[in-house]
Formats: C-alpha cells, structure tokens, sequence
C-alpha cells in the first residue's frame, strides 16, 4: 500500500494550522535546508531527485533552477502558479485549503534555493478559501519566524505575498502570469528571453506549479533517492491526481507516478456509475487528448503517456461513461478554448470561434457534408501555428476525438440528430 | 478600512504600482458590487496610473463587473466534469424557479444567474459559486434549500450583507 506523504495532512482536523503542519514533521526541511546545505546543494539534491514540474510540461526543475544566474544586478523572484483553470483539476486548490503550511515551506525551501527575497503566489480569484487560508499561513510563519528576516538564524530572507486573478484561464501559462501581475492584460510573451533569465519586471524568475513546490521540502527532508525510488526512473515522485466525471468516487489521489490509468479510475475511483461502462478518459485536463477504453492499460508519466499519443498535463482525470455523445464533449471544450483565447494570434481567436460554429451545428443535428473535412482542415490550420500551447491543445485534443470517434460526429451528420439524445 | 487605504496597503506589495491594478480593482469591487466608469478613475488615481491601464484590465478579466449584479450571483460551472454530471439540469431549473434567463437578474435584485468556466471544483460537481462560497454536488434539492437560505439572510443582513464580508487579500 502506497502511504501518501503530500496529501498526510489534507483530511486531519485543522490540517491547515501550522501547530498541526509542525507536529507531523513540517518544516523540518526548511531547518534542514538552511542549516546543512547551500543553495548550490539545494539544486543538486532537486536535480537528482528527478522531480518534474507538476504544472503541465514537466519540465525537469532542478535543471529550471539552474538557469537562473548565479550573480543578477536585479533582485530575482519566485512565482508560484495557483492559477489553476484546467478543467478537470483541483489539486492545487485542495493543498492549499487544507495544507496551506507545505505550500510556505516548499517556497522558502524553493527561494533560497535560487537566491529569491520576495514570491509571488498566483492564484485564482475564485479560490477564496485557499487565499485566506494561505494567507493566515503566512501570517504563522512570518510570526514563526520561517519567513521574513534571517530566517531560522541564517542570513536568509523571505517574503511571500498573494496575488489574486481575476478569471483567465490564460494566466495559467507562465508568460501570461508574468504579464498580468505587471498590471497588463495577460497575453503570453514571446520566449526567449525565458523566464530564469528575465521575466517578472525583467528580473530572474522562477515559476512553479503548487504541487513541485509542495515535494521539495520532502525531497530535502528524505532524500532524492527516495523520491526517485517511487514510480519510473524517468518521472518519478508521488503524484496528486484528480479523478471527476462519470465515475463513482470523483476525488484527489495521492499515488506513485507511472500507476496505469485503468488501475486509477476502476479500483481507486470505483469505475462507472452501476450499470453504464467506461467509454474514454480525458487523463490531463482537458487540453489532453481523449483516450477510448481499451487504451487505459497506460501508466500515469509524462513518457508513457506522450507515447501513447495524449499527455499527463494537469494530472485531471475525467471520465466519461457510454451514456455520453462525445460530440457534445468536443463541442464543450472548445468552447472553453475558444472563451478563453486570449486573442493574441489568429490561428486560434479565429480557427477556434470556427470551429466551435461547426460542432454546434453538428451536435444540434445540421451538420452538412464536408463538415469533417472542415474539422480536420482547420485542426491542421491551427495545430503548430499558435503563439502559445493553448491552440495547440485545443487542436490536439479535438483531433484526438475526430480520429477515436469519427463514427459518432459521421452519425449526427448523417441522421440529422445527435444519437444520444 | 476605507477603499483608499486598503488599496495603498495592498500596492506597497509591489515594486510598481501597475501590478496593483488587479489587487486594487478587486478591492473596489468588493466595496461597490461592481466597476462603474467613476470607481475605475478613481482606481487610477489612487494608484497613480494611466487610465487606460484600469479600463484595459477591468474588461479583460471575467470576475470584473462593469455593470451591476444581483445581490447574489449564482455562477453556476457547465464546464465538462460539470457537464457530465448534469449542471445543464440545475440551468434549467433555475432559470425556471427564477424566471429569468442565463445571464439575466431577478427584477428584486435578489439574484443574477450565469454559467461559468470550470471552477476548479470538480471532484464535487455539479459546483456553484454564490458569493465567496462554493456549494457542490447539487442537484434540485439542494439548490432549492440553498435559494430559500439566501432569500432568509436578506432582511437580517440590512444594506451591507456580502460586501461588508472581509475580503481576501487584505
Ligand atoms: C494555456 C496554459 C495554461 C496553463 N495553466 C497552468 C496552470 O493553471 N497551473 C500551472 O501550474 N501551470 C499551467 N500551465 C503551465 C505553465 O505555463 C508552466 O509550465 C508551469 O506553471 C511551470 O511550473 P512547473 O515547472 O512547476 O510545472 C499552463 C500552460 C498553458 C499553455
Ligand atoms: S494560442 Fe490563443 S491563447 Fe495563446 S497567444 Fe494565441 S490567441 Fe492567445
Ligand atoms: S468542471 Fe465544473 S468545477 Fe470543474
């Protein structure tokens, strides 16, 4: 039996309290990390951990950290990415809800690690509980002594303030993020410069998912041969995944990375509504590519999921029983794309806003012949085309419901009705 | 707290008082209900900051509010784990038990009705917002509990109810 580490605290009575956080071990790897390594050190252990970014690409962070220069005539800066709009996702929220204190600790760990005084969380402004919450965190640990100046005795200073957004899914890509909490509206920024190098008010900046910057101070505490001792060699950890849909147990899980998708969702999230069979999995939000049933045999990584065609992404897995017409899934997440577009470049503020006309109508019984050519015409004209991964993700993952469930988009066309309802 | 100081307060937060636009627009909407062309100038002067600025974010980002809102918004999520778990039902229903439609506001005030963006809250879906509190796995039932609960903390809350609630962020 797996016994999870990030999640220990999430369902203990007044888990976000740091009198609770302190008595189950918690910030034990900040003490450590101070007292017995330096921030050189610190990166080291980050990179042979093998730990990568929990946000979507997983990119390695040790080997992101190392980027950031050493010496910088500008102050450097830490964000962390709570911004969190992925359908399908809500892992960060349930963190820091519920152990707002792992958050803090991860940063500080995170900070000294890269030479940063001052953070900045991202997070969304829906998430109300999980910004009081955090921010009477850092009131404790400010009081703690474990952040502000010379912190725990050591010449290490730290300040973390909360940055709330305000509803755009766009503020989730780190450029973006970067451009909003200059005040701008968020539009993504031509890369390079990356961000390590210059990025928030043209400093050094380090941006993070909620979830890596909670392993670090575990990492710091046991070890990086024991986080990479859990899962495969080449993305190893424990790994929060969030399980919604049509399926009997929705809920956050705490499991070893690699766990095959089938495992997930029929023994651990109890499998379909009784009677109703699986039909596809959606297993990173929903820019990930749709998997049909058979395909759920594949481990939960990053490789083995970028080699079965689709993408670990934000870890959201929503699953979708044999009740559901997946032309209304497809038409649903376009939608959503084409929302929140941000309007920047043209493949994806127009390819979308057409191609959510052309799922409407199919879906609503008047598709016309062609239709499919079209679909396919235009994921072709959007995918790889885009300023940033928001259009391709929409592209890839309709292509993925065009090629897994072409018979059903044909059938609405052909039959003039959608088949399901 | 006045608006003012709250504003000033949270700006010292950054090294350019551009970045506080978003905080300080939050702010003053808490303290407003919603964003009227004279609350975004007076965002501007506060700050220091170019006009132009507040306007170009009070439109872009979806929790701005430029034009008034009931007392209570209903943004009900219809995104796909939502979706999938039947919130199209819960629209029907309340714009029925209402009589308006998505996007309208009940002619007492009372509620405005949207549908919104995954909330990040799907593992309890159907999911809705009202106000700062998440309300999850509904179905009719609970949702004709919770308008009766809303309607009941109208007269007790005299005038100032949701915007006297203390904000995040402060
Ligand atoms: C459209 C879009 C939305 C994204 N949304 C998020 C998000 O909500 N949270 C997040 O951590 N990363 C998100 N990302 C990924 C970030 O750009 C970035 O890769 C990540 O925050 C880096 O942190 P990590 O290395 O710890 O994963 C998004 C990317 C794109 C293109
Ligand atoms: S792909 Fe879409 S979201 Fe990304 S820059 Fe272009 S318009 Fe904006
Ligand atoms: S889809 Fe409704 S909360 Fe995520």
């Amino acid at each position: 039996m797996y016994e999870p580490v990030l999640l220990k605290n999430v369902n203990v009575q007044d888990g976000h309290l740091l009198s609770t956080y302190e008595a189950g071990g918690g910030y034990r790897g900040l003490h450590k990390a101070l007292k017995e390594h330096t921030p050189d050190e610190i990166i080291d252990l980050v990179k042979r951990s093998n730990l990568r970014g929990r946000g979507g690409a997983g990119f390695p962070t040790g080997m992101k950290w190392s980027f950031v220069p050493k010496r910088a005539d500008k102050p450097k800066y830490l964000c962390c990415n709570a911004d969190e709009g992925e359908p399908g996702t809500f892992k960060d929220r349930i963190v820091m809800e519920r152990d707002p204190h792992q958050l803090v600790e991860g940063m500080a760990i995170s900070a000294y690690a890269i030479g940063a005084e001052v953070a900045y969380v991202y997070i969304r402004g829906e998430y109300v509980l999980a910004i009081r919450r955090l921010e009477q965190a850092i009131a404790e640990a400010k009081a703690k002594g474990y952040l502000g100046t010379g912190i725990l005795g050591s010449d290490f200073n730290f300040v973390v303030h909360v940055h709330c957004g305000a509803g755009a899914y766009i503020c989730g890509e780190e450029t973006a993020m970067l451009d909003s909490l200059e005040g701008k509206r968020a539009q993504p920024r031509l890369k390079p410069p990356f961000p390590a190098v210059a990025g928030l008010y043209a400093s050094p900046t380090v941006i993070n998912n909620v979830e890596t910057l909670v392993c670090v101070p575990h990492i710091v505490a046991r070890g990086p041969d024991w986080f990479r001792g859990i899962g495969p060699e080449k993305s190893p950890g424990p790994k929060l995944y969030c399980v919604s849909g049509q399926v009997r147990m929705p809920g956050l899980y705490e499991l070893p990375m690699g766990i095959p998708l089938r495992e997930l969702v029929e023994d651990h999230a109890g499998g379909p509504p009784a009677g109703r069979k699986i039909k596809a999995v959606i297993p990173g939000g929903v820019s990930a590519p749709v998997i049909p049933e058979p395909g759920l045999d594949v481990g939960m990584d990053f490789d083995s999921l970028a080699a079965a065609g689709t993408m670990l992404g934000s870890a959201g897995v929503i699953v979708v029983d044999d009740t559901t017409c997946m032309v209304k899934v497809a038409t649903r997440i376009i939608e959503f794309f084409h929302h929140e577009s941000c309007g920047k470049c043209t493949p994806c503020r127009e390819g979308l806003n057409w191609v959510v006309k052309v799922l409407r109508r199919i879906e609503a019984g008047e598709g016309a012949p062609g239709d499919m050519e079209q679909l396919d015409m235009l994921c072709k004209g959007i995918f790889g085309n885009t300023f940033c991964a928001l259009g391709d993700g929409a592209a890839m993952g309709l292509r993925a419901s065009l090629a897994h469930f072409r018979e059903e988009f044909v059938a609405h066309i052909e039959e003039r009705k959608c088949p399901f309802h | 707290m006045a608006m003012r100081e709250k504003i000033e307060q949270a700006a010292a937060r950054y090294p350019d008082q551009r970045s506080a636009i978003m905080p300080a627009l939050l702010i003053a909407q808490r303290e407003h209900g919603h964003l009227p062309g004279p609350v975004l100038e007076e965002v501007a002067d506060i700050l220091g900051v170019e006009r132009i600025w507040v306007y170009e974010l009070a439109t872009f980002y979806t929790l701005f509010h430029t034009e008034p809102v009931g007392k209570f918004h209903l943004q009900l999520c219809d995104n796909v784990s939502c979706m999938l778990r039947r919130s199209e039902d819960l629209l029907t229903h309340l714009e029925n038990v209402l009589g308006i439609k998505k996007g309208g506001t009940t002619g007492d005030g009372l509620f405005t009705l949207s549908t919104v963006e995954c909330l990040g809250a799907c593992e309890m879906a159907p999911v809705m917002q009202v106000g700062d509190d998440y309300h999850g796995n509904l179905d009719i039932e609970r949702i004709d509990a919770l308008l009766a609960r809303l309607r009941a903390m109208v007269p007790h809350a005299a005038g100032a109810d949701l915007a006297a609630v203390e904000p995040p962020g402060e």
